[in-house]
């Protein structure tokens, strides 16, 4: 019963579902961390249930990466076994929690960008990826709406609500560039029609934000540097200790089940 | 080939193990059963003999999926059938819209207000009005836009000032 990390062939196609894995289960994670710690209970029980569906979306790539992969692994190998530097997520989704309006902020600049993604995998010549993405599309697009609603709260409430909020997204929009970037790798299956090329979905994605923030009477940081690394698993210091917490039953208990 | 008398009992089996299916409920809205919400897609019998039952997930995460797994094979060997199989589908993507009229109305019954109208995308960023399902007032609220399951938002009624369930329309 082994312990160590998998060793497995990258494809292109491979890659791609980890990205989207990864994304899901690293927020999903996150996310999981406000469960009885929330600001209000029915904000404990909204984002816990967010979580829900994102660790849901997570199995389901998780186990298309196992069929893909055919080595006889399985989603949980995929999900505890693999290390950061194996890890395809973007930044944004490994920054921490912070407050409430820093989680908020986190929650639109990913919905908004999932849901546009979404959105287009449902025409996906890969069947797999196009049926998670119908069922995705709909649960992000409620994530998009509820986390659109608090920020528009957050944003227009108080002083207090409001310097929070903005603060959160100066520090956060640093990190939304990367989810627009495409390498040599993506482009193989962008060009194979499974995935859309969302290098050119930067536009439609601000538009999709900017009535949100200006209903919230937030601005837009003028941000040159933008952070990036995390599809090629370059990662910030945050992942390593995610996965020390989620993968250490499985590492110290190989195969575990309940 | 098969005999016509073969092809019979193979109908009988699949009408067997579909009339037993069909009375398992939902784990967490046991009012429902799995043909009044949907989730149950297909009975059919595979070419070794066994059945094969298709069911697909509400929402991604949805965790009462491995528990109706169970239940679907627990009915099933009741009835004597013990060779089964419950394959999961994500396509086409389930939404409310396939609920029964009679599951709505089980729905109402247990103090859950059922879907209102369609699913889509314009439904989901409209506004929404929903019938209090204890006394019928549209004079109602949003409190939560998540409740005690993935597929719930919880409401109250401005009229009779009840909290109630509502099951979301997606």
């Amino acid at each position: 019963m082994a312990t160590t990390s998998i060793s497995f062939t990258e494809t292109p196609l491979l890659n791609l579902v980890l990205r989207r894995a990864d994304d899901a289960l690293i927020l999903g994670h996150r996310l999981s961390k406000w469960c009885g710690h929330a600001p209000m209970v029915e904000e404990d029980i909204a984002l816990a249930n967010i979580a829900l569906d994102l660790i849901g979306q997570a199995r389901s790539l998780y186990d298309y990466a196992a069929r893909i992969d055919d080595s006889g692994f399985t989603e949980d190998h995929f999900a505890y076994r693999r290390d950061e530097h194996q890890y395809r997520n973007c930044l944004l989704v490994e920054q921490p929690n912070g407050d409430f309006a820093a989680t908020v902020v986190r929650q639109v600049l990913f919905s908004a960008f999932m849901d546009l993604y979404w959105r287009e995998t449902m025409k996906s010549r890969d069947e797999t990826l196009a049926a998670i993405a119908a069922k995705a599309e709909k649960e992000t697009a409620y994530h998009l709406r509820h986390s659109g609603e608090w920020l528009i709260r957050l944003g227009d409430g108080t002083d207090e609500s409001h310097a929070r909020a903005q603060e959160a997204l100066d520090e956060l929009w640093a990190y939304t560039g990367e989810l627009f970037e495409t390498d040599e790798t993506e482009r193989a299956v962008i060009e194979s029609g499974v995935t859309p090329d969302v290098g050119s979905r930067q536009e439609s994605w601000q538009k999709r934000i900017e009535p949100i923030l200006r209903e919230a009477t937030l601005k837009i940081p003028s941000a040159p540097f933008m952070h990036t690394g995390g599809r090629s698993g370059r990662h910030s210091e945050h992942l390593g200790y995610i996965l020390a917490d989620l993968q250490y039953l499985q590492r110290a208990h190989p195969e575990a089940v309940w | 080939m098969s005999t016509l008398a073969e092809l019979d009992t193979e109908d009988d089996l699949v009408a067997r193990a579909r009339a037993a299916i069909e009375e398992v409920c939902d784990p967490e809205i046991p009012v429902l059963t799995i043909a009044d919400l949907g989730v149950l897609r297909s009975v059919e019998v595979t070419a070794d003999g066994e059945i094969e039952v298709a069911i697909t997930p509400t929402y991604s995460g949805c965790p009462a999926m491995d528990v109706i797994g169970f239940d679907i094979k627990t009915a099933l060997a009741k009835t004597g059938i013990d060779n089964a199989r419950v394959r999961q589908v994500l396509s086409p993507a389930w939404t409310t819209d396939w609920m029964s009229e009679a599951g709505k109305a089980k729905l109402r019954a247990y103090g859950i207000a059922p879907p209102a109208g369609r699913a889509s995308r314009r439904a989901l960023f409209g506004e929404e009005s929903i019938a209090c399902s204890h006394c019928g007032s549209h004079e109602t609220e949003k409190v939560s836009e998540f409740g005690s399951t993935a597929c719930k938002a919880l409401w109250r009624c401005k009229i009779c000032r009840e909290p109630f369930d509502y099951f979301k329309c997606i």
